[in-house]
Parts: C-alpha cells; sequence; structure tokens
C-alpha cells in the first residue's frame, strides 16, 4: 500500500534516527528519567505489516462487553476495524488514521511533532494510526476499544491515536497498551480533540511486557465548555514513561486527568503533566495515585500553568505515593506558574508507606497484617478506578494490581 | 470460664514510662470499669494489650485463658479473642466493612459466609443506618457513628474479651444507651468479658460494672463496687493525682475529645 504524498512529505520533513538528539537529564522534564540508557540504533523501526489478529487480543475484546466500535493494531499495521453500522451511517470513523478520508486534516490537529523529540520520531515512523471521529452531535452510547498489540522482538513501534470529538459529541475510548514477553521500544502519541461541549472520556491501560521501554506521550486540545477525561493504568514496561499535555484552550473547558501505577522488579514508571489554562473559566483537576514495590522507582512531576487571560481557573493537582518496599524509591514534584489572581489552585503531594495506624486498626479486628496491607493498597487505588472512563476494563486493572500484591506488597 | 490476666504490667512510650505496673484479671461475663484522669495511661494500657506498634512493654505479662498474649501479634491478639473498641476509629479508605470482618473471620477459620447477614441484624439492633454500611471503614463517620461501628463490629466478631476505650465519648445519649446495652447484653449472650475504659460513670448506667478501678499515674490505685464510680463522679480524682492541681469536677459537657492522645 502506497502511502498519500501528503504523508510522504510529512514524514520526510521530521527527523529521522540518525538526527535523533536524545534529551538530557539535565532537562527538568526529563530529570530522573532512564532516557540516558535508551540507544535507538538498537531497535528497528517495523518495515513489514503484521497480518493477522492476536488471540490475545481477541481474548481482551471479548471480555470487554458490548462495544460500539474497535480496532486492533498490531506492531503499527491495524490488523482489524469494526464500528457499529448505525454510527457510520451518522458519519462515525474508527480505523486506520491513513486510510481516513479526512486524515490530512486530523493528523496532527492537536500535536503537531508532538510536545518532544519522540513525538517526531513518532510523525516520521507512525505506520497506520488510529483515528476515531465523532462529529458534532453524535453521541457513541457504547465505548470504543482499541488494542495496541505488539509481539515483534526488537522493534521500535510508533503507535499514533487521533480521537476527534466533534461539538456536543460524546464517546468513551478504551486504548489498551499490551504486548507479549518480547524486548521492544515503543513510543506512541495520542493526539486528544475535544470540540465545544463535547464530551471525551479516554482510558489507556498499559500492561505491556516486562522487557518493553515506552516513552509516551498524551496532547490534548479542549474547546469551550468541553470535557475530556482521560484516565491511565501504568502497570507494564521496563520503563514506562507518559507525558500528559492537556491544554483548556476555550472557555469552560474542563480537563479531569488521573491515573494508578503500581510498580515492582525493577520497573521505572515515570509520569510528566502540563495542566495548562489558556483561556477564562476553566477547571482541571488531577489525581495520580501509584505505589512502588520491590526495586521499582516511580517519578511524578507536574506542572500547572494558569495563563494572564485565564480568570476564574480551577486547578488541582495530588500524587500520593505508596512506598511498599525500602529499596523503593518514589519522587514528585508537583509545580504552579499562575500569571492571573483570580484562580483557585492547589497542589498535594506525598511519598511514604503503607499507614501503620490502618494496619493496626485493621489487625485488631484479627486480620494478619500482610491481608491487612493488601487491602490497604487495593483499597489506595478505588478512588481513581470507580472513575474510570471504562467501567469494563476495571476487573482487569484490578486483576494486574492483584497479581503484583500476590507477589507480595514487600518485595 | 475464661479470663484475662494483667500482671505486673509495665510500658513505655517514646521513652517514657506510662504503666507502672497494672494487675487486673477480667472473667468471663464479668464487667470492669477502668476509671481514671486524662493522661493517667488508659489509652496506652489498651494499646499494649493490642500490641499497637510504637509501645514498648518492659516488663509483666497479659494473658487469655493461660496464652500469652505479648508475644503475639496484633491479628494473633484477636484470634486469641482480644477485641479493643478504640478511643478514635481510624478511616480506611478504600477498604468495606464487609472485606473487613469476612478477612477476619476467615482468617480465624470460622464461617465468613454469615457477615452479611450478621452486619445487617446488629446495624439493626445498635441503630447503625444500613447506607453506612456500603462506607469504606470509618470514612466519613461521625464520632457517634464510628462508635456504634465499633459495637456492631464488637458483635459480630464475638470475641472473648473487649477492651472499650472511652466508648462513651463523642457519642449523644441515644448510641450511648444502643452502644452499652449492645456490650451488656454480649456478657450474657456470649459470655463477654469487658475492660470499659472510661472517664465518666454514664456509660455505666447500662453497662454494668461489677469492679471499678480507678487507673492513676500509670498503676490500679483503688478498686472497688460500682459505688465508687459514683463516688468518682462526686469527687474527681484529685485524690489520686499528685504534684498536680486537682482535677476539677468532671464537667459533662467537656469536650469528650479533648485528650491529647489517642
Ligand atoms: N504515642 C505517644 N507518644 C508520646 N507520649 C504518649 C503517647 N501516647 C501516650 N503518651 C503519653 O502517655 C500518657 C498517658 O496517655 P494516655 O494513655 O492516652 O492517657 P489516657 O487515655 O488515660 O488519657 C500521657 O502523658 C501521654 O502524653
Ligand atoms: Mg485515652
Amino acid at each position: 500500500m502506497a502511502s498519500p504524498q501528503w504523508l510522504v512529505d510529512r514524514r520526510s520533513a521530521a527527523p529521522n534516527a540518525a538526527e535523533f538528539v536524545m534529551p538530557s537529564t539535565d532537562e527538568e522534564v526529563w530529570r530522573y528519567s532512564r532516557v540516558a540508557d535508551l540507544q535507538l540504533s538498537d531497535w528497528s523501526v517495523v518495515s513489514e505489516r503484521s497480518e493477522g489478529v492476536p488471540a490475545d487480543a481477541v481474548t481482551l475484546l471479548e471480555s470487554l462487553g458490548h462495544l460500539s466500535g474497535a480496532v486492533v493494531v498490531r506492531n503499527g499495521a491495524v490488523v482489524a476495524a469494526r464500528l457499529d453500522d448505525a454510527l457510520a451511517a451518522k458519519g462515525v470513523y474508527v480505523g486506520s488514521l491513513v486510510d481516513a478520508p479526512n486524515a490530512e486534516a486530523a493528523l496532527g490537529v492537536v500535536a503537531d511533532g508532538g510536545p518532544d523529540v519522540f513525538g517526531r520520531l513518532n510523525d516520521a515512523n507512525f505506520l497506520d494510526g488510529v483515528l476515531v471521529d465523532v462529529p458534532a452531535g453524535v453521541t457513541v452510547d457504547a465505548p470504543i476499544a482499541i488494542v495496541d498489540w505488539i509481539d515483534l522482538d526488537g522493534a521500535a513501534v510508533y503507535p499514533r491515536l487521533v480521537v476527534r470529538v466533534g461539538a456536543d459529541a460524546d464517546v468513551r475510548v478504551l486504548d489498551w497498551h499490551g504486548s507479549t514477553d518480547i524486548a521492544a521500544f515503543v513510543s506512541p502519541l495520542v493526539e486528544l480533540d475535544v470540540d465545544r461541549a463535547g464530551r471525551l472520556s479516554y482510558g489507556n491501560v498499559q500492561l505491556r511486557g516486562p522487557r518493553v521501554w515506552q516513552i509516551a506521550s498524551q496532547v490534548s486540545r479542549v474547546l469551550n465548555d468541553g470535557t475530556l477525561t482521560s484516565s491511565h493504568a501504568g502497570l507494564g514496561c521496563d520503563y514506562g514513561r507518559m507525558r500528559t499535555d492537556c491544554r483548556l484552550v476555550g472557555r469552560g473547558a474542563t480537563g479531569n486527568l488521573s491515573a494508578v501505577y503500581f510498580g515492582h522488579d525493577s520497573q521505572t514508571l515515570d509520569f510528566r503533566t502540563f495542566q495548562k489554562h489558556d483561556a477564562p473559566d476553566t477547571n482541571s483537576n488531577l489525581l495520580f495515585k501509584g505505589a512502588v514495590g520491590g526495586h521499582s522507582r516511580s517519578v511524578y512531576t507536574g506542572l500547572i500553568r494558569v495563563e494572564k487571560d485565564a480568570r476564574g481557573t480551577n486547578a488541582f493537582q495530588t500524587n500520593r505515593n505508596l512506598k511498599l518496599s525500602d529499596t523503593a524509591w518514589a519522587e514528585s514534584v508537583p509545580n504552579l506558574e499562575i500569571e492571573t489572581n483570580d484562580v483557585k489552585c492547589s497542589h498535594a503531594s506525598t511519598v511514604g508507606p503503607v499507614d501503620e495506624e490502618q494496619v493496626f486498626y485493621l489487625e485488631s479486628r484479627g486480620v494478619p497484617t500482610e491481608i491487612a496491607e493488601r487491602l490497604i493498597v487495593a483499597g489506595f487505588f478505588d478512588e481513581v478506578l470507580e472513575e474510570f472512563p471504562v467501567a469494563a476494563a476495571v476487573p482487569l486493572i484490578a486483576a494486574a494490581i492483584d497479581e503484583r500484591l500476590d507477589a507480595g506488597v514487600n518485595s | 470460664m475464661g479470663e484475662l490476666r494483667i500482671q505486673g504490667l509495665t510500658a513505655e512510650v517514646a521513652g517514657r514510662q506510662i504503666l507502672n505496673g497494672v494487675d487486673l484479671v477480667v472473667k468471663s461475663g464479668e464487667v470492669h470499669a477502668v476509671m481514671g484522669p486524662n493522661g493517667a495511661g488508659k489509652s496506652t494500657l489498651s494499646h499494649v494489650l493490642m500490641g499497637k506498634p510504637g509501645y514498648t512493654v518492659t516488663g509483666g505479662s497479659v494473658s487469655i485463658d493461660g496464652v500469652d498474649l505479648l508475644s503475639l501479634p496484633t491479628y494473633e491478639r484477636a484470634k486469641a479473642g482480644l477485641f479493643l473498641a478504640m478511643q478514635y476509629p481510624v478511616e480506611v479508605p478504600g477498604v468495606s466493612l464487609q472485606e473487613l470482618l469476612t478477612e477476619a473471620l476467615s482468617a480465624q477459620g470460622r464461617d465468613a459466609s454469615v457477615v452479611h447477614a450478621a452486619v445487617a441484624a446488629e446495624a439493626e439492633r445498635i441503630g447503625l443506618a444500613t447506607r453506612l454500611l456500603d462506607r469504606p471503614v470509618n470514612v466519613d463517620l461521625s464520632g457517634g457513628e464510628k462508635k456504634r461501628n465499633e459495637t456492631m463490629q464488637l458483635a459480630v466478631l464475638r470475641p472473648k474479651f473487649a477492651i472499650l476505650d472511652e466508648l462513651d465519648s463523642g457519642l449523644d445519649v441515644d448510641a450511648l444507651r444502643a452502644c452499652s446495652r449492645r456490650v451488656e447484653a454480649a456478657t450474657t449472650e456470649f459470655d463477654l468479658g469487658v475492660l470499659a475504659i472510661t472517664h465518666y460513670s454514664r456509660l455505666l448506667e447500662e453497662l454494668k460494672p461489677d469492679v471499678v478501678h480507678v487507673l492513676a499515674q500509670g498503676r490500679i490505685v483503688a478498686s472497688g463496687g460500682p459505688e465508687l464510680a459514683d463516688e468518682l463522679e462526686r469527687t474527681g480524682y484529685a485524690e489520686w493525682v499528685e504534684d498536680e492541681a486537682p482535677t476539677p469536677a468532671v464537667d459533662p459537657f467537656a469536650d469528650p475529645f479533648a485528650d491529647p492522645f489517642a
């Protein structure tokens, strides 16, 4: 399949791996990251299209109940796409981005080139990409699921997802990042575009295998009175990074950002968030909750940036971390930059062990210490999981958390 | 007939000796009141018995029916039959009451399938609104609701001995009556032995003590019948508080949460 000319032009404008300059950990946004350990030349960009739907993806989709549409992407190639006829008739599109009728207009509309050099690599190298396009006024009742699956050892894969939600439209999207137990480098770029009074609930589950390196970016733009709810579960990868840039550009726009993460073994989970208030009366609410066990590490750095024009802004940022073992490590750095007085802003951040008083209380009723700690850690994530955009994914996330807890919270 | 036996118990907190040799024997079905001024070491005694971290036992022994408690972790003390209704019940976000009680019973090899029905029945009896039962443990409950919740758990778990640490603080009259009646009934229903720590005698109107002890400066300084509680109500604890201003006559409207430590 030949790429359209506009895409060829677009790709050639992006830097290739040879010109790539690795970011330095001196930059605040890369501090504590493991980017210095990355050798792009170790990984080969996928050149052949994978075919066939992996059985794991089928099982996963079946466990999600009724879906309005689904896409399976294998090593960057769209291998299956489906959408309810009634929605297609209303102009909804779910499928390969490159093949979409309005691909050129959709691509890069929110994140032209992405926020950093990995976004530009994605521009140059993504294979098919996925587009979910919901025209103005359309409500999509059941969720749309994307399974982004990787099973090619040694590959560099650049998944691309664009979700466009028209004025007053409403949709829920589940973006599942999975893999077999291969070693791979993955750098997804997700663009979320919410038009006036549109509502997008986007849930992302990162459960890649333990030898995968992922450096992901999610960039969103919310127009007047639109609402973006974005929730992330970060569980997999050797190094799993996600940068979130949420731009509230229209008056009355809202961005609800949440995440759960749970590191074990020697994982590093790395989160950078930017809540950017460009317009008046905008609201952002961020809650990231994580646990680290074993030798794992987590990094959270967040910035709330309120521009001069963004009067009447409400912006909240909370990051809570449970440190489950002596050898685990969690870093949390919240930040505010506010250019106007008329705002309500707060940030809170904590890193600490499981609350001793809580454990004692449960134990005093006869619950053994380990079970008590387990209940508390599992319960710690409830607050976020209860609000996860696609409820059918919650038991799967909870099961992955339980698996880590089964392995022992202190080790 | 079982017994909770405390002998010569000494303990320190933050490097300071708080319990100076406590001796007490509570038999199944008996109610012992432990009264004393603020700071006497009443909560410390309850925490040491249950094995709360941060307290160091420096001497003495505690046993239930001959089983040494001090060498056991907290959950095994519960299994041995001890229950502590805390002065300040802890909020545990994300953990439901059902989960808590199910795990507690299962760990003791008891039938956990009864939890749902038992909770419903006890909540009704103690006047704990059913809508509160689905909340995470103690989260967003009022002081009184927390104490009803403690009593409800006691009734579901049916321990051999219960320590009630100021069950009466933060309770309105109705809740106090419901809770104290429930505990009193338990002394005959399942032969519960009770160590009721309290500041005021009002708890003891429904929960009839067999013995009343005065704890001051970390030891039992007096013991007597129920009449001792009435006497304390009138005279206060001045007699037992050395080198300090006499405790003012007990004010029933005083803030019961004014204690500096849980
Ligand atoms: N965790 C603690 N750290 C330091 N001191 C404590 C602690 N708990 C209790 N104490 C001290 O022990 C003494 C007895 O406290 P407590 O047992 O709470 O008394 P009561 O319950 O009789 O009012 C007080 O002087 C208090 O300051
Ligand atoms: Mg006390």
